[in-house]
């Protein structure tokens, strides 16, 4: 919404800078998001007070030496008047008139040092006046076009209006711009410019519960009441001296429920004149293009109190349809469209109708859609249409608003309108809105008004009347006041307030389809009083009963040990695609499961919710290989599985981990060139379970997102919570991670869900043994095929007590030993925490070991 | 004899003068004061002196012997020291070298932010309460006092599902109720962090997907005054201890009354800059008062409960803090961003 403050003066005065208006605006809930000064202070281009000043036009001669160009003799104030060369062309009708005095005739006129945009190149361009001779005549100033001034893109002439069309002159005040202590009169040679047509727009955003302040008088009635000022609305009063309105328009709403109210006038002889400078100022300042008068006054009403209007020609009303007989009023429905009706809009567009779209038709078809845009052939559009004068037909309505943001949606048009109806405009405005409009078409356009309104209201709504019990205030805002200063902010804000004792007994104006209860008033209140004077108090209320998080703290737990072990966490998109995931399954069949789709996709591709984690992660992966050398990633995060109709589908905590390039980061200081292997996975996983301290069992398998013989699946005892290995050649393919060929992509992918809750609270520690540890090494020779895990736990159980330590320090397979053989060779620690062990007892354990291992696993020394 | 000890003495005396490093040094006690050397092998003499001669000789002998090893241990010592002092000169290196760089993960920025938020909520009592992403329609909307079609619906542009009445959760709010539903009648202190997605035009300052973190207090005894405290507390905790806030009137359908949260710019400390729009002031969060529908959809009787909630932006946060200038790198996980938190 953008506000003229000039216009906002209109109906609350006020001395106050605009940035602190702005301020006390956005602090009320009228947040303004930007403030674009015209000609002020703060403006792109600032009007020089003392060289950009109101000329009066005192007369108009033929330039001696040129066709194209006039002398215009000026008035401004000085002691001389000023004579500019100029080629304007709506000053040539005022060629040899002689003296033009008392015609009133006003320009802006600039003298030279002025900055102006200059008007005769593309876009703004500042540019200094400068004083030279024009064919033959000096000439050091300028009567000044809207573009050379900034205020719009005109170009054609020079602004040149009476004194009055400088002037709000609607019937409700004299002046009310004179009123204000820093405007002068503007009808004084030499005024700065500045203080005549200086302004600035304040835009408004507008949020769902402030639709009252779509309205210049809305942002006017919240202003006056943040400042504790007069709020003065337009008046409404109507002089109706026309015939009477019976017989010329009946109504009929078929859907009062849709369309609770429909106000309708009629104003003869209007004239299609541009309308005053002042309102088509005004409306430029807000962004809307002006027309004619009668189109001009439907959108300034619609601006100045927020109800949208329609005028539709009268004559051609009667005419189009042919039902009429001589002396027949016309007539008018409301109604939802018939099966296949379609609408041609004012933008020659013709839309397919919804059912609940409604319409506003006469008997020869559609008009409009109601609140939200006219057809095309009963418009008003210009002023070139044949007739000297049109007789109107002013129509005001209010519309249930959820329909018409439903159908404005559907349609897809968006227009004034329908961002006010769509917001709620309550149908007492409508009456208010027809009057202002009707008025203003009698003093500026000429017309003459019927007498009598056709007003179709069948169920005023009822009054919103609110308590409001001030403990109950207290307790919500933290604030301390009496009923009476509750009364007094509700009651600036146009609230009726009836002090009762023990409460207020609140009726909200009929702007205020926002209040449902006291909450409602209490926010109210609390924006009156100011939000920043509110105390900030710390909480006093009971603490509530602490619970514990056992699985974020675990999984908190899980990151910082994969970082600790070198990994960097990322976090994806959850939106994906089943293709995007298919890349992990190459050769195999899709994941079947059900997914979490998407009926409204931001992309082709990202169109479900994802079922792994894993695929997240190579994504990540496959970005950085473009640069990265070491790659080493892991993630943690939901994944989606729909469950049976009507249910939520399954939130479950997945963890994947990628690794793939080098294991040390790149250094001057030479570091192994060595790239990430199965082993080194290994390792993080080995590190990372100790460190929960989770036993897990590994045990080779298949899977078709692994390389085939590179593959683990983890137990924790019976259970699988995860797989890792080397990704399959087709996944690295798949994903476009820019690998060396052969260079192993290592994955592990975890079900967090399972693991989390095999996390223990506590463990045994190992004490720290005093009396000396013996150190073994032993070499056993194995089958190729038994896992060195076999070994390890063969040793471990076999050990006894006194084995404190197992660790594989080498392995081998080759020429030495018989084929289909292999060598694993340990170091063995032997510690007793009583006593210092012989070389008698460590033969003895050593010689059973090798007794169980070769009974259990074939294990024989190796010599 | 005598004359003989002198004369040693004084020779010894030259050569160890002339002894210059730690070799020659040794070499010199080795033949001087060693088993063998010179004046060690004068001790013998003393059987060949008489009784009365043999104490002033011993004396005297002794006497060299002492003030021979003292001057020895004198200038070994100045030897060593010399010896280390070239060893450190010759192993100078250029500590201005890079070093040799650790192989270090990190957790994600959005992870770090989350946690510093839980510490400062955690402080003030607020636990951390999750729930879920793919949420009813009735959670995220109906029960927090969004009625179908209402204007509120379009400042948050869902991701709706082929299932009628699930969609992607908007905003971690759709919590509120779940966490109500979940501790009546106790009063509630909880933070509920998440994942949030909406049809939104994805650039540098919009996205599909961001995380939130909601604050909602309930209890009989918490006011607007409170909500003001409380969050003025975090906004210094977490940005400074200098920060002004500013409270604004605003609009969410499940608060009333409803407020935005600004605070003074950290980056110009009010006076104004690029990053704040020359405003003085950064957009934070927004928060409010319970609305009282919400209550008594969650269980409280809004008579006698009363709460607060709030919502922040993670994402914002960290943009705010560390100058990011592109909200797509949150998601982008590219190392060469995620490497510098």
């Amino acid at each position: 919404m953008r506000v003229p403050l000039s216009w906002l003066r209109d109906y609350v005065d006020f001395d106050l800078p605009i940035d602190e208006v702005a301020e006390l605006l956005t602090n009320g809930g009228l947040e303004v998001e930007s403030i674009t000064a015209v000609g002020l202070p703060g403006a792109e281009l600032e009007w020089d007070r003392e060289r950009i000043v109101l000329g009066r036009l005192l007369r108009v001669e033929q330039h001696p030496d040129a066709d194209r160009l006039v002398l215009a003799t000026v008035d401004y104030g000085a002691a001389e008047t000023k004579t500019v060369v100029t080629g304007a062309p709506n000053l040539f009708p005022y060629i040899g008139r002689g003296d033009l005095s008392a015609e009133g005739l006003f320009s802006p006129l600039a003298l030279e040092g002025a900055t102006l945009y200059d008007g005769h190149k593309d876009g703004r361009v500042k540019a200094k006046l400068k004083g030279r001779p024009l064919r033959g005549i000096y000439n050091d100033a300028m009567l000044c076009s809207e573009k050379e001034l900034g205020i719009s893109d005109e170009h054609e002439g020079i602004i040149l209006v009476t004194s009055d069309e400088l002037r709000v002159t609607s019937s409700d005040r004299s002046s009310p711009v004179a009123r204000h202590p820093s405007l002068v009169t503007p009808d004084l040679p030499g005024t700065p410019l500045a203080d005549v047509l200086g302004d600035a727009v304040l835009e408004i955003a507008i949020l769902p519960n402030t639709a009252r302040a779509t309205s210049i008088i809305g942002v006017a009635r919240e202003l006056a009441a943040l400042i504790g000022a007069e709020f003065r609305p337009p008046s409404y009063d109507v002089v109706m001296d026309g015939p009477s309105i019976d017989g010329r328009v009946t109504l009929s709403t078929e859907n009062p429920e849709l369309n609770p109210r429909f106000v309708a006038m009629v104003i003869e002889g209007v004239r299609q004149t541009p309308s005053p400078y002042w309102m088509q100022y005004r409306l430029r300042l807000v962004g809307q293009r002006p027309i004619n008068v009668v189109v001009d006054i439907s959108n300034y009403v619609m601006l100045e109190v927020g109800q949208p209007n329609h005028t539709f020609d009268y004559d051609v009303l009667r005419r189009r349809a042919d039902v009429y007989a001589p002396g027949d009023p016309i007539h008018i429905v409301t109604r939802l469209p018939h099966p296949g009706e379609t609408l041609t809009t004012l933008d020659g567009a013709t839309h397919k109708l919804e059912p609940y779209n409604i319409l506003v038709t006469d008997p020869a078809g559609n008009l409009s859609v109601g609140g939200i845009m006219g057809g095309l052939e009963s418009e008003i559009t210009d002023g070139t249409s044949g007739a000297a004068t049109t007789n109107v037909l002013l129509e005001a309505a209010a519309w249930d608003f959820i329909n018409i943001r439903r159908s404005a949606n559907a349609l897809d048009i968006h227009t004034e309108a329908a961002y006010r109806f769509s917001r709620g405009v309550h149908p007492s405005l409508a009456m208010l809105g027809a009057r202002r409009a009707a008025e203003l078409l009698r003093q500026l356009a000429g017309g003459t008004v019927a007498q009598g309104i056709v007003d179709n209201y069948p169920r005023p709504p009822e009054p919103v009347v609110v308590d409001l019990d001030p403990v109950y205030a207290r307790k919500l805002s933290g604030l301390d006041l009496s009923l009476d200063q509750m009364g007094e902010m509700l009651a600036r804000l146009g609230f009726t307030v009836e002090n009762q004792g023990d409460r207020l007994r609140v009726v909200a104006p009929d702007h205020r389809m926002d209040i449902e209860g006291p909450h409602d008033l209490v926010e109210e209140i609390c924006r009156i009083y100011g939000y920043d004077r509110i105390p900030s108090t710390r909480l006093a209320d009971t603490l509530p009963p602490q619970r514990s998080n056992v699985k974020l703290e675990r999984e908190e737990r899980v990151r910082d040990t994969l970082v600790r072990l070198g990994l960097q966490e990322v976090w994806s998109y959850r939106i994906t695609s089943a293709a995007r995931e298919a890349r992990l399954l190459p050769g195999a069949p899709p994941d079947d499961r059900p997914y979490v789709t998407l009926s409204n996709p931001p992309a082709p591709d990202r169109n479900v919710m994802r079922h792994t984690i894993l695929s997240s992660v190579m994504e990540a992966a496959s970005n950085n290989t473009r640069h990265a050398e070491r790659v080493a990633l892991f993630e943690i995060g939901e994944v989606y599985i729909s469950g049976e109709d009507g249910l939520l589908p399954d939130e479950l905590t997945r963890l994947a981990m990628v690794m793939t390039g080098k294991r040390d980061p790149r250094s001057w200081a030479a570091g192994s060139e060595a790239k990430f292997d199965f082993l080194d996975l290994k390792g993080v996983l080995d590190a990372f379970f100790a460190d929960l301290h989770v036993e897990i069992a590994y045990e080779a398998t298949s899977h078709p997102t692994y390389r085939p013989g590179r593959t683990a699946r983890l137990l924790a005892g019976e259970r699988q919570i995860g797989l890792m290995g080397e990704l399959h050649p087709g996944v690295v393919k798949g994903f476009e991670l820019r690998v060396d060929r052969d260079q192993p992509v290592l994955a592990a992918d975890l079900d967090l869900e399972a693991l989390l809750p095999l996390i223990p609270n506590f463990y045994r520690y190992d004490s720290l043994l005093t009396y000396p540890p013996v150190r073994e090494d032993l070499a056993l020779v194995v089958d190729v095929g038994v896992p060195a895990a076999a070994v390890e736990s063969a040793l471990r159980q076999s050990g006894g007590v006194l084995l404190r330590d197992v660790t594989l320090f080498d392995v081998y397979e080759g020429s030495q030993l018989p084929p289909g053989k292999k060598s694993l060779a340990y170091h063995l620690t032997f510690q007793a925490p009583n006593r210092t062990l012989t070389d008698e007892d460590v033969s003895k354990q050593r010689g059973r070991l090798l007794r169980l291992l070769e009974q259990q696993l074939g294990a024989k020394l190796r010599e | 004899m005598l004359e003989e000890l002198e004369n040693k003495y004084k020779e010894a005396t030259d050569a160890l003068d002339a002894a210059e490093g730690r070799a020659a040094l040794e070499a010199w006690y080795r033949d001087t004061l060693g088993k063998k050397g010179g004046i060690y092998l004068l001790t013998r003499n003393l059987g060949a002196l008489s009784a009365e001669e043999r104490p002033a000789y011993g004396r005297r002998l002794n006497e060299v012997k002492a003030g021979l090893e003292a001057a020895y241990g004198e200038k070994l010592a100045l030897a060593e020291d010399a010896e280390l002092q070239a060893q450190i000169a010759a192993g100078a290196l250029d500590v201005t070298l890079p070093g040799r760089k650790p192989a270090e993960g990190r957790v994600h920025i959005i992870t770090r932010t989350l946690r510093d938020l839980y510490r400062v909520f955690g402080d003030m009592g607020f636990q951390v309460y999750r729930t879920r992403d793919v949420e009813t329609d009735e959670m995220n909307f109906e029960l927090l006092n969004f009625p179908p079609h209402h204007p509120a619906r379009e400042m948050q542009d869902s991701f709706y599902t082929t299932d009628e009445g699930v969609i992607l959760r908007t905003h971690t709010s759709a919590g509120q109720i779940r966490a109500m539903r979940d501790y009546y009648p106790e009063p509630i202190r909880v933070v509920l962090p998440g994942m949030c997605y909406r049809n939104e035009q994805v650039t540098a300052r919009s996205e599909m997907q961001f995380t939130q973190l909601e604050l909602l207090a309930v209890g009989d005894n918490i006011t607007f005054a409170d909500l003001k405290g409380t969050l003025t507390e975090f906004a210094r905790r977490m940005f400074g201890a200098d920060r002004q806030t500013r409270f604004r009137a605003s609009y969410f359908p499940f608060t009333e009354p409803s407020a935005e949260m600004d605070i003074s710019c950290f980056l110009c400390n009010g006076k104004g800059c690029n990053i704040c729009k020359y405003t003085g002031w950064l957009e934070i969060l927004g928060c409010g008062m319970v609305h009282p529908t919400v209550l008594r959809n969650g269980g409280y009787d809004p008579q006698k409960y009363f709460g607060f909630a709030a919502g922040l932006g993670p994402e914002r946060i960290a943009m705010l803090k560390y100058g990011i200038d592109d909200i797509r790198q949150f998601w982008a996980n590219d190392l060469r961003f995620l490497e510098q938190f």
